[in-house]
């Protein structure tokens, strides 16, 4: 791989000692009907060659603004106010778009968190690397496809001569990202900008990815800025870490140094409030919130921006304060470590703030839900009308039995079929074969109407919270129509005083009622959503990946809702989720399933300690954990490749073709779900082998 | 503001470039209220048109034929005499209502069908959508030349005719519109609550489609003036002496030295055809929030 790093064309070696971009007091407005929006309000910072850095902080931050003004992608109504941006000694500002462009895709590549829209659906993979390498004018025709060829193969692309000549919507979404990251590194860039990379993959993926990205900064030596709203992430690859908050950079420092001790509450906050896989106290279910919502940006408050919902805050916040640095290669603007304060561990914070006794009814052992066989099977077109008629086994013969009072939480990649299954419990689809009985009913094939009685004792809740509102209904009528429609209130005022009572139990004030849903965040829309399922009062919920949108803040406040809840409610809650650690954390149970086969189901506890299935092992390995020593340490299982295809899933064993410990009998005969502990079932030949 | 924009040599002119909620108003708005002035203007004179017209319109006068518009006739006369200002008011009856009655019938229908055929899906959605295929393979003068050969000419027939040919585009929107919200969640939370398919396309798919539909209605009016006014011109539209301003442009286009007999009703149907236009991509500005941030 050296001729590719080293090949024809290989840059002039900076000096080592000059930092390679250097960010001055960067602003950048946006001009909006509103007002000016101050998406980037004095930041600073800078790489050195070869370094990596991470830039972490919740939507509306401005981190990818900032990525933006870097390469001068602003959109039109963006513009930078003020500031330096200077690479390798010259100011990006001054730049002719000309000379911009000579920069752009060849000294510094980016990377965009989408890979589904960043290639051109109409054009060969080959033509677009080729093109990407000669647009610089380094390299002719020929010698451009022989480096796109070598570069995909180091992306990790298997027969790359064969799959140069696909079209982009033959790849999945973490092929799209080796191949964008081929396209970057065509020109031996200095600098590769990545604006989260792997959001839109799942683990097992964003775990690949993030080697990919760590060997690559050793192999080519490029610094890499890595733009992500997960710790976890910015501290499995980066050395540095620059946190931001209401567009200004709150807090630097070594990412080691960082995240064992924050010197920001806000980075406290953001450290805090995901649930760690490495870091569990059973029967502690409740997280780490601070309140609120980030400031407006058309208008920033005046004092420190974070204040309003600091738990540490002091008289001396209600002043601006710098970003001054603390001598050790660290910087934080906060007065109260300024003063030489630490800031407490988290567990302390809760039990002050939370004041709620652990007091959960266990479950009854009583089941309301039963799935025997379950199977549903999409038929897709036929490629060519003599072809075979082919299907997507979606779901392929699931048992499960939900008991009265748990919480079951559902884990896998995507194309697993969790949320065909959660689809086919609240009957949105009908089943090919299988039995579902909800409370003691069959409802496998029950007509609209004979289901229509049960629709009250079981409700979902739904993944996109700007998909999952009517937008042409005031959030007061979206809860409202679940009452009117079962008539479980006997006229209009009653309705009103319920809807107002559901708002208020999802922590919405009775005024939200007239709003319509655009005029809510993600997260206060997941409460409309939450309290529409809830008006109906029913026993069982299903909830379909609720908080995977939404901000680490707001997720754990969204979690300790739904925790609330559960325990002033009694429900039971069939909980859909990527990941793990957020699964651990609420979830009695856990349901691990792979293309529509379910691999292991185990108490949570279990499951994470002893998992017995090779790919619940691999699963849990790929999650980073924010904490750079716990990174370095841990032993990593990661699984190779993609997971097959569901329109031809393999013999045997599904898991087979990525089983670390396949044997021909893997092959040949498919594992039975067996208990192999109490309680812990799992589908394997070889269960805890690895 | 201004300090900072100073502070900065590469940022855009220290002037602010935002404009005042009048200005922004009047620039993304302007063509739209002037086209819906238009209208609304044109559907008073065809409500009034028995007020406002100095003659009847169908008074033949063989004396006066030809004259030169003056002020006694404004826009001149025509070969049998009659007033050219006259019979252009009450040509804007005809064309508006055969205008608007055409797409809004074909829009209820093709909305209907197109929306069925979307959230049916399978089997159904197949044979409604080549049955609309087909029907948008009829050239529309031909089909409008047949049914006035088998009904006879008229108004009405010539509406139907059109009729025939104008609802496919909408069923073929309303399709596609459809089909994107029905994969929405909060279609499936419907569903969850309790919904009947039928409930949930009224009340929850067809309110979020609609907009898309509004703007192809009001641009398309002014396009189904012109096809009737088109086929008046060929002789398939309305029973002379009814006044059209299509059948007034065939009537006296041979007429060269006369250039009022035509012109006139050729300025009528460009601005009808205008002020729709204006209106309609005002409505989509309106409705489509990416063009609205400009």
């Amino acid at each position: 791989m050296r001729d590719v790093a080293d090949g024809a064309g290989a840059p002039p070696k900076p000096d080592r000692d000059a930092p390679i971009l250097e960010v001055r007091d960067l602003r950048t407005y946006i001009d909006t009907d509103a007002g000016v929006v101050r998406a980037v309000d004095g930041v600073s910072f800078s790489v050195m060659p070869g370094e990596t850095l991470g830039i972490v902080g919740e939507s509306g931050s401005g981190k990818s603004v900032t990525a933006l003004s870097i390469m001068k992608l602003l959109p039109e109504q963006g513009r930078i106010a003020g500031g330096e941006i200077v690479f390798r000694g010259r100011d990006i500002l001054g730049m002719t778009g000309d000379e911009v462009r000579s920069l752009r895709g060849s000294r510094i590549a980016m990377v965009f968190q989408d890979p589904m829209t960043s290639l051109n659906p109409v054009r060969r993979v080959s033509d677009q690397l080729v093109e990407a390498a000669i647009v610089h004018g380094r390299h002719d025709k020929a010698s451009a496809l022989r480096r796109a060829i070598a570069l995909l193969g180091r992306m990790g692309i298997s027969s790359p001569e064969r799959q140069i000549n696909s079209y982009p919507h033959q790849f999945s979404g973490g092929m799209r990202q080796r191949v964008m990251l081929a396209m970057g590194f065509s020109n031996d860039p200095l600098l590769l900008l990545a604006d989260e990379p792997t959001t839109a993959l799942d683990v097992t993926i964003q775990a690949q990815i993030l080697d990919l990205l760590r060997e690559l900064n050793s192999d080519f030596g490029a610094a890499i800025i890595l733009i992500s709203h997960d710790l976890g992430v910015i501290a499995n690859v980066c050395r540095r870490v620059v946190v931001m908050y209401a567009g200004e950079e709150v807090e630097e420092g070594t990412t080691e140094a960082l995240l064992a001790s924050p010197r920001h509450p806000y980075t406290w906050a953001l450290l805090n409030a995901a649930p760690r896989l490495d870091r569990y106290t059973p029967g502690q279910r409740r997280l780490t919130t601070i309140e609120g919502t980030p400031p407006d940006p058309l208008n920033w408050p005046k004092g420190c921006r974070f204040a309003p919902r600091c738990p540490f805050k002091i008289e001396k916040c209600a002043e601006h304060p710098p970003l001054l640095p603390s001598g050790d290669g660290r910087s934080s603007r906060c007065w109260v470590t300024q003063g030489g304060r630490s800031l407490p561990p988290a567990a302390a914070q809760v039990a002050a703030t939370s004041g709620l006794v652990w007091s959960r009814p266990a479950a009854t052992g009583e089941t309301i839900l039963e799935l025997e066989g379950l199977v549903k099977h999409f038929s897709v077109p036929k490629p060519s009308l003599f072809a075979p008629r082919q299907a997507v086994h979606a779901v392929d013969g699931v048992d499960l039995t939900v008991r009265k009072g748990e919480t079951v939480g559902l884990v896998g990649e995507s194309g697993s079929g969790k949320s065909t299954l959660a689809r086919l419990i609240v009957r949105i689809h009908e089943p090919d074969a299988g039995t579902i009985r909800f409370a003691g009913q069959d409802i496998t094939h029950a007509s609209g109407a004979a289901i229509r009685p049960l629709r009250r004792r079981m409700q979902m809740i739904f993944q996109d919270p700007y998909a999952s509102l009517n937008p042409r209904m005031t959030a007061g009528d979206i809860v409202a129509e679940p009452l009117r429609f079962h008539g479980i209130t006997a006229d209009e005022a009653a309705t009103s005083a319920r809807v107002g009572e559901l708002l208020g139990l999802v922590g919405l004030s009775p005024s939200a009622a007239a709003k319509y849903p655009h005029e809510f965040s993600g997260g206060q829309r997941q409460r409309i959503s939450i309290a529409r399922a809830l008006a109906v009062s029913p026993d069982l919920i299903v909830a379909d990946e609720p908080i995977s949108s939404l901000d680490v803040n707001i997720q754990a406040q969204i979690i300790n809702l739904l925790i609330d809840l559960q325990e002033r409610l009694s429900l039971t809650y069939l909980f859909i989720a990527h990941d793990l650690a957020v699964v651990r954390h609420v979830s009695d149970r856990i349901v691990v399933l792979y293309l529509g086969k379910v691999m292991e189901i185990a108490s949570s506890g279990n499951l994470f300690d002893q998992p017995l299935h090779p790919y619940t092992r691999s699963l849990i390995s790929a999650v980073p954990i924010p904490d750079a020593a716990v990174e370095r340490q841990r032993q990593r299982m990661h699984l190779q490749g993609e997971p097959p295809s569901a329109l031809a899933p393999p013999s045997g064993c599904r898991f087979r073709t990525r089983c670390p410990i396949a044997a021909p009998r893997c092959a040949s005969e498919m594992p039975p779900l067996v208990e192999h502990r109490p309680g812990q079932w799992a589908a394997c030949h070889f269960p805890g082998q690895v | 503001m201004s300090e900072l924009a100073a502070a900065a040599p590469v940022a855009a002119p220290a002037e602010p470039r935002r404009l005042t909620a009048a200005q922004r108003w009047r620039r993304r708005y302007g063509l739209a209220t002037l086209g819906g002035a238009i209208i609304v203007l044109w559907i008073i004179v065809a409500i009034a048109a028995p007020l406002l017209a100095p003659y009847p319109p169908d008074l033949v006068d063989v004396t006066r034929r030809l004259k030169p518009p003056s002020s006694e006739y404004w826009f001149g006369t025509d070969m049998l005499g009659r007033d050219v200002f006259s019979r252009l008011l009450f040509g804007a009856r005809v064309s508006l209502f055969a205008g608007i009655v055409v797409v809004i019938l074909g829009a209820a229908f093709g909305t209907l069908l197109g929306g069925i055929a979307a959230y049916a899906g399978h089997r159904a959605e197949e044979a409604l959508m080549r049955f609309t295929d087909l029907m948008l393979c009829f050239p529309p003068i031909i089909l409008a030349m047949a049914i006035a050969a088998a009904m006879g000419i008229g108004t009405l027939n010539t509406m139907a005719a059109m009729l025939v040919v104008w609802w496919p585009k909408f069923a073929r929107l309303a399709r596609s519109l459809v089909l994107v919200q029905r994969g929405q969640e909060y279609v499936e939370a419907a569903h969850v609550i309790g919904y009947g398919p039928g409930r949930v396309l009224l009340k929850h798919i067809l309110p979020n489609s609609i907009g898309p539909l509004i703007v192809l209605v009001t641009l398309d009016v002014g396009h189904a003036i012109i096809v009737f006014a088109g086929l008046s011109f060929l002789g398939l539209g309305v029973v002379p002496p009814t006044p059209e301003w299509g059948a007034m442009v065939s009537e006296n286009r041979q007429l060269v030295e006369q250039w009022w007999g035509a012109t006139f009703p050729g300025l009528a149907i460009l601005s009808v055809v205008m002020g729709f236009n204006f209106l309609g991509d005002g409505i989509r500005d309106w409705l489509d929030p990416r063009a609205r941030r400009r």
